[in-house]
């Protein structure tokens, strides 16, 4: 006990006085979330519009107020008929067009039932999916607070995903996805260095002349990285409620075992790293291209899963990030309890012991 | 036997590091294991400290084998690597406690082990590992694989690429850790290291070419000696070895060394060949082999 | 000797990196076809006067002609006249004996049409001819060290540096690597040591010690030996180094 705390100790003072390993611990992972949160958010900032109103009422022209006063469109042209939508798309000069059935408002209060049909650029499909959603999500808030009394429900499914994001903040996305690739990068990352850099620089050779076992070094190697990234975890939850108002509606407990899970699965690759790496450039570049690469793309963090081609969709199933988000979603913004994700919780429980499983198998306590 | 090795083979793919290697060291012993890069020596000590597995043979420490034993074994030695292996962002302090505590000891508990050498660097204790000097270095790496009190001290070209002050001082070290009792096993590419050995063993392409004490191993050189030179050793060298009786011919430092088939052959004839063929300022003396010219000789002798 | 014998002539050169004197006001000749050892330990100022001496600085003041070039203004010629080799980057490994003659061939700009003699002949005096296809990391390490060196001198420069050449090889390897730098001299290259393993310098015409920016010791290492009353070169240092405590 008391030498693996030497070793958790050593491992501590490498970390400190790296001002590089400092700055990607604590550097990155705020700056990743600021950039994610607002740079790529603030896409939906004034994106274009146009309307095509067939009915010209007070209810048109008051949803119409309503999008262009929301601050994410703004009017590019009131179209006559539905000859132009074609010609405006191709033209570029707009991102969406809104169509208001005839006699809409009219509709809406005999019938219960109004069309409203989102057309959106779909050659960029976040950005679309993202523009018709919140395109929903304003016209849902406006007939809840006009019509208080009714019951209407509109003839257009809102995303699931935005069902839960009332105050259409594209942060919400951008939470637990940035959460899953800090916590991978740093995580995997770091242990898989940390580790190559003793094989590299030959101290490896004095601790397995050792009296310390694997598991020592192992843990030792490992413990920190699992209590500065548990740091980072909270750090992230609380600058996404902060800075962008991110809810925790779930239970915090729960939240911090689903985060708590991953990291282990994460490190449990970076030791796995680790032990195929012969250089510290090896094991970035492994992690990278391995690890960073497919959580960006193949986990559901920038491309919606449902949108990939076949291959990628089950592809995604072995990324540990598409668990992890879906998890964190559920918990977060949804604010499910354990039940609700089992499944998740299950694979990633499965992930980690076989990682871990081969890592400590190929974990050698020799030289070759 | 404080070390046996037992007809030790290794091989790494196709390439063959060690090709049947076999010596003791007594107990007490100050060991050398002498040859250039890549004879197996790093091979052999990594095997002696459990680092490697051999593929054929065996070898024991302290009655304990280097593979069945091998956890046993890791708590009785002392293992300095050929790299300075300790951790440059530490200070010498921390990393003497590390090792310390990675041990299961403390500094205090064995201080009279490597109070002579770690008091030369205990000024500089709050000072980061990778801003010491080499000498230095070397020093506080000794110092780590002495903390755990090992029985056997094993050091992997201690002395390399670290300047001749230091190098002086580090066998000193030796020499006195000798004394209070523990067996070493040092390797060195430095010929003239083997001197300062109780035993050498001469090591070349996996192969043990001998091993004795430094004096024997001198004495069996079997050839009387020559030192020669003149002002142009360039063409001294080539007319010397175009001579009919001329047996080996090297460059060492100033002098060439050079052996004859006839061992008779006498200095003056020497001298004449030479000025007849231009030479000036031509000088021929005998002089006394050393281990560099043992172990050519006997590099030799086993290529053929 | 003649003036026009000496290749390299340095005269109260200093340079300074801000306030700290890296070398301070060294002066020395080096003559035609001399093998010239220039020791040190680390930190000693070595470094810093060889890359001088290569054009690859600029000196901070002082007088430097090599190879008759000046030393402040005409370091892109001075760079063309010389050669060099250091054990470790000399070659590459994932080339072939082949591919690594001509590669350098070709920096030095030799001219296409000898650059086939000249590879045919270099192969042949290294006994490489049978391994000219082989990757150069197959090679034995004396072989590899061979090549490096002659690569140096590919283009008859008139001084060759060399860096630690023959370090930790074994003795026999040693002894025909030198045999090739005596050759080279011989033919009137100046080759231009710098070590410090002791045993090498035993094997230069003169040696030069430098200690903290300053050439402590300069003399052929017989004349430095019995200075010194010391059997080696080792013994030289040694007792230079604790003088100078």
């Amino acid at each position: 006990m008391k030498q693996l705390l030497g070793f958790i100790r050593k491992e501590f003072r490498h970390i400190f006085r790296d001002p590089r390993t400092m700055i990607i611990l604590f550097g990155i992972p705020i700056v990743q979330l600021l950039l994610f949160g607002y740079v790529i958010t603030t896409e939906i900032k004034d994106a274009r519009i146009a309307i095509l109103d067939k009915s010209h009422d007070e209810v048109t022209r008051e949803i119409t107020h309503k999008l262009l006063s929301s601050g994410y469109f703004k009017l590019d042209a009131m179209l006559d008929n539905e000859g132009q939508i074609d010609n405006i798309f191709r033209q570029g000069n707009v991102k969406e067009v809104v169509v208001f059935q005839d006699d809409f408002g009219k509709r809406l209060k005999r019938d219960g039932q109004a069309n409203v049909q989102v057309i959106a650029d779909a050659s960029d499909p976040n950005t679309a999916q993202l523009l018709s959603n919140y395109t929903n999500a304003i016209v849902q808030d406006y007939l809840q607070k006009k019509f208080v009394n009714y019951k209407i429900p509109l003839e257009i499914k809102p995303q699931v995903r935005m069902l839960f994001n009332e105050s259409l903040v594209g942060a919400f996305m951008y939470v637990p996805g940035t959460m899953a690739l800090i916590l991978i990068i740093i995580s995997a990352m770091m242990t898989s260095i940390t580790i190559v850099r003793e094989k590299e620089m030959g101290t490896m050779e004095i601790l397995l002349v050792s009296p310390l076992k694997s598991h020592h070094i192992i843990i030792g190697k490992v413990t920190p990285y699992l209590i500065l990234s548990v740091i980072n975890a909270v750090t992230i939850v609380i600058l996404g409620n902060l800075v962008f108002g991110v809810p925790v509606r779930g239970s915090l407990i729960l939240l911090m075992f689903v985060v708590i899970l991953y990291i282990m699965l994460a490190l449990s690759l970076g030791i796995l790293i680790s032990t195929i790496a012969a250089s510290q450039f090896s094991a970035m570049f492994v992690s990278i291209m391995a690890l960073m690469l497919p959580t960006m793309l193949l986990s559901g963090f920038i491309y919606p899963i449902d949108n990939m081609p076949v291959v990628l969709q089950v592809l995604s199933n072995i990324m540990p990030a598409r668990w992890f988000i879906e998890a964190v979603k559920a918990v977060m913004l949804k604010g499910v309890g354990a039940g609700y994700i089992w499944k998740q919780l299950l694979i990633m429980a499965g992930m980690t012991i076989f990682f871990l499983g081969i890592s400590v198998k190929k974990f050698k306590l020799r030289l070759e | 036997m404080m070390i046996s090795v037992g007809n030790i083979e290794k091989s790494y793919g196709e390439v063959k590091a060690l090709r049947g290697v076999s010596l003791e060291v007594k107990e007490g012993e100050l060991f050398g294991l002498i040859g250039p890069d890549g004879a197996g020596k790093t091979s052999l000590i990594r095997i002696l400290v459990t680092l490697l597995k051999p593929d054929v043979g065996s070898a024991t420490v302290n009655e304990l084998d280097v593979v069945k034993d091998f956890r046993k074994l890791r708590n009785q030695i002392g293992y300095m690597p050929g790299r300075f292996s300790l951790y440059p962002d530490l200070t010498v302090e921390e990393n003497m406690t590390f090792f310390a505590t990675v041990f299961g000891t403390t500094i205090e508990e064995n201080y009279h082990l490597v109070k002579d050498i770690y008091q030369q660097i205990e000024p500089f204790k709050e000072r980061l590992a990778g801003r010491l000097s080499g000498g230095m270095k070397q020093k506080l790496a000794l110092s780590c694989a002495l903390i755990h009190a090992p029985k056997v001290l094993v050091l992997d070209e201690p002395t390399t690429g670290v300047d001749a002050v230091s190098r002086k001082e580090f066998w000193e070290m030796l020499k006195r850790l000798q004394k209070m009792g523990i067996t070493i096993l040092v390797s060195t590419p430095y010929m003239d290291e083997a001197n300062l050995c109780d035993r050498v063993a001469l090591i070349q392409d996996g192969k043990i070419l001998t091993i004795d004490t430094p004096e024997k191993v001198t004495q069996s050189f079997g050839h009387k000696l020559w030192a020669i030179r003149s002002d142009n050793m360039y063409l001294c060298i080539r007319h010397l070895r175009e001579h009919s009786e001329s047996d080996s011919v090297f460059a060492f430092g100033e002098y060439l060394h050079v052996t004859w088939k006839d061992q008779d052959m006498q200095a003056d004839e020497m001298e004449k060949y030479l000025s007849d063929l231009g030479h000036t300022n031509v000088e021929v003396k005998r002089t006394e082999p050393g281990i560099e010219d043992v172990f050519m000789d006997l590099m030799q002798k086993h290529d053929n | 000797m003649e003036n026009e014998d000496i290749v390299i002539r340095v005269r109260d050169l200093v340079k300074k990196f801000g306030q700290f004197v890296a070398d301070d006001h060294l002066s020395f000749d080096v003559y035609k076809g001399e093998i010239f050892g220039f020791l040190g330990a680390n930190g000693a100022g070595k470094t810093t006067a060889i890359r001088m001496l290569c054009g690859l600085l600029e000196p901070t003041s002082g007088e430097l002609t090599v190879a008759g070039l000046d030393g402040f203004k005409q370091r892109e010629a001075i760079k063309r006249r010389i050669g060099y080799m250091s054990q470790k980057f000399s070659l590459y490994e994932d080339l072939t004996v082949n591919e690594n003659i001509r590669l350098f061939a070709g920096i030095y700009g030799i001219p296409t049409r000898i650059r086939k003699e000249k590879t045919e002949e270099l192969l042949e005096k290294l006994e490489l001819t049978s391994a000219r296809k082989k990757l150069v990391r197959d090679l034995p390490l004396g072989w590899k060290q061979k090549l490096a060196f002659s690569l140096a001198i590919i283009h008859d420069p008139s001084i060759v540096f060399l860096d630690e050449p023959s370090g930790g090889v074994d003795p026999v390897t040693r002894r025909r690597f030198w045999d090739l730098i005596y050759e080279a001299a011989h033919e009137g290259i100046t080759v231009f040591v710098t070590t410090h393993y002791m045993d090498e310098a035993e094997y230069c015409d003169r040696v030069a010690i430098m200690s903290a920016g300053k050439i402590v010791a300069l003399d052929t290492p017989e004349a430095l030996k019995k200075e010194w009353d010391a059997t080696s070169m080792d013994g030289v240092f040694l007792k230079l180094a604790r003088s100078n405590e």
